[in-house]
């Protein structure tokens, strides 16, 4: 991926979104040996030497490169959905330069061994960063707590049992506990999986009127509620992945408030698509957490407006027709999402419903920060991590374009505006 | 036992536990404890200050050395001793401990050694009973004896306990080894360090007047005592830390691990030992492990604990 060898870059000419300040400015952004050099309006065609390769941006954005939190690349052991090269592509295609990749593997990334072999996957096909998260527990089996400390040696920057949620309060706790002492982050997926039951989709009326089990949003707000009051005792570093109901941006809005060192995440699904979208029993848009209620989603995107919401992740879940081409009662839940989140995210820049640097705020800074990257920022010394998008170009989603060896996307065909031009990683031209 | 001196006086009626002893109880039992020492070592062991008395060692967890220990220094004092086999005895058949304790007492023993698995067992037992009772360990409560003749080896061999800093290492939360010594070496004037992962220490510890390290490495700096616990296996499967061999990494104690402690830090371990997890077979059988002379020191303890209750006895 990095190479010392690879000729200076220059994007003149560009919108500069630096998500660490609300001031857009115009300039360029002059890339060598890996990092970013210089930066701002003097990074001009004249100004830069005759070996650097100059590409002129035409007025379009230049921002960090989007770091991904959540992404399962189904390597190893489910290379039919995705591998890392296939989750490379789509992730460049989508200006996403760092994936956090979930262990919900087979095997698991539960074991050094495993967080080691991605990382040599990774280095020999990955376009971007990929960076291992690992399991909480032993075979995510939520009983006993998995080698934190050596994972975190072999080079797991997080931990998580990804889709499963603990169930076990002490095993909880005990993971916590042990987590702080290794200065470890924990991403945990809260769901009350008494109360999500056989459910398929948001409980409610419409979930009544398609004669579908539903998922009340309690089943998230019990389970974050317990998480937190656990996180009071232990004090340990926590990040709620995928908040989708309003219940649960008030107990996280409280945790924050007295001061604990608790992050959260959205989906961009549940920031662009509620539970009408379901539509016929459209298996796309079975997803876990389900679609919320409209309010709900309202409620979301007010939350990242006021920066209550720290992330934005894609959720990328690549699911093969077979698992999708169900009832919709037994289709796989999950969609992908790298290559379509900044575009889906710059619909609600479009409504007005948020800013341009806050909405890339939440896809690059804020998850470096969580995540302790130098990435996510647009200054000199950062790690030339960019992409160049036009945030007005319109276009059609073509399912059959896209990178990822899945296609189960809920943006089929639909009109997104803004598209990625151009993807820097390290220095380097990963897509164009 | 030949003691030169009038003997010091021993204000209490049980060993229940460090907690509520003096620095002076203390003291006076370790001195009685040197005088044992050389007992042990010449080849006529047995004295008859004991003699007539009736000491029964009643234990209802498994324990070799500890119960085997206390054998040796009763039948040295010239005590006629009895081990109960609790395995096979009535409890098994369902009676309580206060009936356990009625019955014994009314066979008129003297000394009653009890090992308990309940925290708070052995002081209830002594309070239905008209002879001494020494605490050979209840639940993750006190360990007096351990702690005695862990004192003993660390004064014999550094000359002192004040101002030296001791930390224990391990599973401090289910360890009555741990809770003992750290009351006793404070009141000796040592400066106490727990060393474990979070889940292995007590609540409050902090409160506790000793100083908490979870990185071990920066634990053991400065250290002139390295004081290991035993962890339990059921623990170590993903209960309270995640694997053996994790474990042995972070908080096992290794010949690198130990170069960050004083040049002349001491290891001590109260058994039985789990090699290669907590403590690497190089530093256990090493020149600065104290682990065999700490069994040895376990007689003299016991045998001074024995002579200073047998005093306050009647006809004592």
């Amino acid at each position: 991926m990095t190479d010392a060898f690879a000729p200076p870059l220059a994007l003149i000419n560009a919108r500069l979104i630096d998500p660490a300040s609300a001031v857009e400015t115009r300039g360029g952004v002059f890339m060598e040996g890996g990092l970013i050099r210089d930066i701002g309006a003097r990074v001009t065609k004249a100004g830069v030497g005759s070996r650097t390769r100059v590409v002129d941006c035409e007025g379009d954005c230049v921002s960090p490169g989007l770091i991904d939190m959540r992404v399962f690349v189904g390597e190893p052991g489910a290379e039919h959905r995705e591998t890392i090269a296939s989750a490379s592509a789509a992730a460049a295609a989508g200006g996403v330069t760092t994936i956090l990749a979930m262990p919900d593997t087979s095997p698991p990334i539960d074991d050094p061994a495993v967080v080691d072999f991605l990382l040599r996957r990774a280095r020999d096909t990955s376009r971007v960063r990929v960076l291992p998260s690992a399991a909480i527990t032993k075979g995510l089996r939520g009983h006993e707590i998995a080698e934190i400390g050596l994972l975190q040696e072999a080079g797991a920057v997080a931990f998580t049992d990804g889709f499963k949620s603990i169930h076990n309060s002490q095993v909880l706790r005990r993971a916590l506990t042990y987590a702080r002492d290794f200065d470890a982050l924990i991403i945990h997926f809260a769901e009350d999986p008494d109360l999500a039951g056989s459910g398929v989709m948001n409980a409610g009326e419409l979930a009544s009127r398609l004669g579908l089990g539903g998922i009340p949003p309690e089943a998230e707000s019990i389970a974050l509620d317990r998480d937190l009051r656990l996180v009071n005792m232990v004090r340990a570093r926590y990040h709620a992945p995928l908040v989708s109901t309003r219940q649960s941006l008030e107990i996280m809005a409280r945790a924050k408030a007295a001061g604990l060192p608790v992050t959260c995440g959205v989906s961009i699904n549940h920031l662009t698509l509620n539970e009408n979208d379901i539509g016929e029993y459209r298996t796309f848009f079975k997803l876990t957490p389900p679609l919320r209620h409209e309010d709900e989603r309202l409620a979301l995107v007010e939350a990242l407006a006021s920066g209550l919401v720290d992330v934005i992740v894609s959720d990328h879940n690549p699911q093969d027709v077979d698992a999708k081409r169900l009832p919709f009662g037994e289709a796989e839940a999950g969609a992908v999402g790298l290559e379509t989140m900044l575009a889906a995210g710059l619909r609600l820049v479009h409504a007005e419903q948020i800013s341009l640097p806050r909405l890339i705020r939440a896809m690059t800074l804020r998850p470096a920060e969580i995540l302790r990257l130098p990435q996510g920022r647009l200054a000199i010394g950062a790690p030339a991590d960019v992409v160049r998008f036009d945030p007005d170009e319109p276009h059609v989603i073509d399912p059959a374009k896209l990178h990822s060896r899945s296609k189960n996307t809920p943006f089929d065909d639909a009109r997104l505006q803004g598209r990625v031009k151009l993807t820097v990683v390290a220095g380097e031209v990963v897509y164009e | 036992m030949v003691t030169p001196n009038p003997p010091p006086s021993f204000p209490h009626r049980h060993l229940l536990g460090i907690e509520g002893l003096s620095r002076q109880d203390i003291l006076a039992l370790l001195d009685m404890a040197e005088e044992a020492v050389p007992v042990s070592r010449q080849v006529d062991k047995k004295r008859n200050l004991l003699r007539g008395r009736t000491q029964i060692n009643l234990f209802f967890e498994a324990s070799t050395r500890t119960q085997a220990s206390f054998e040796i220094a009763g039948k040295r004092l010239g005590a006629d001793v009895m081990n109960m086999a609790v395995a096979n005895s009535s409890v098994k058949k369902g009676e309580t401990l206060i009936d356990t304790a009625v019955t014994l007492n009314a066979m008129r023993p003297d000394i009653l050694i009890v090992r308990h698995f309940h925290s708070g067992a052995v002081d209830l037992l002594a309070r239905k009973v008209d002879c001494c009772v020494v605490n050979a360990g209840d639940g993750s409560h006190e360990h007096p004896t351990q702690a005695l003749l862990d004192a003993l080896t660390i004064r014999r061999r550094k000359g002192r306990i004040e101002g030296l800093t001791v930390a224990i290492c391990g599973d401090v939360a289910h360890s009555r080894v741990a809770r003992s010594n750290m009351i006793c070496l404070q009141a000796l004037g040592a400066r106490v360090r727990v060393i474990g992962p979070s889940t292995l220490l007590p609540t409050g510890v902090e409160n506790m007047g000793v100083e908490v390290f979870r990185d071990m490495r920066k634990g053991l700096e400065g250290c002139d005592i390295v004081m290991m616990l035993r962890l339990q296996l059921e623990r170590m499967n993903g209960a309270f830390v995640p694997s053996l061999r994790e474990y042995a990494r972070f908080y096992g104690l290794d010949q690198e691990k130990l170069k960050l402690a004083k040049p002349d830090a001491l290891v001590m371990h109260p058994g039985p030992m789990n090699r290669g997890v907590e403590i690497d077979s190089a530093v256990a059988d090493g020149p600065r492990s104290l682990i065999n002379e700490q069994v040895e020191m376990g007689v003299a303890v016991r045998m001074a604990v024995l002579e200073a209750l047998a005093r306050n006895l009647p006809n004592g």
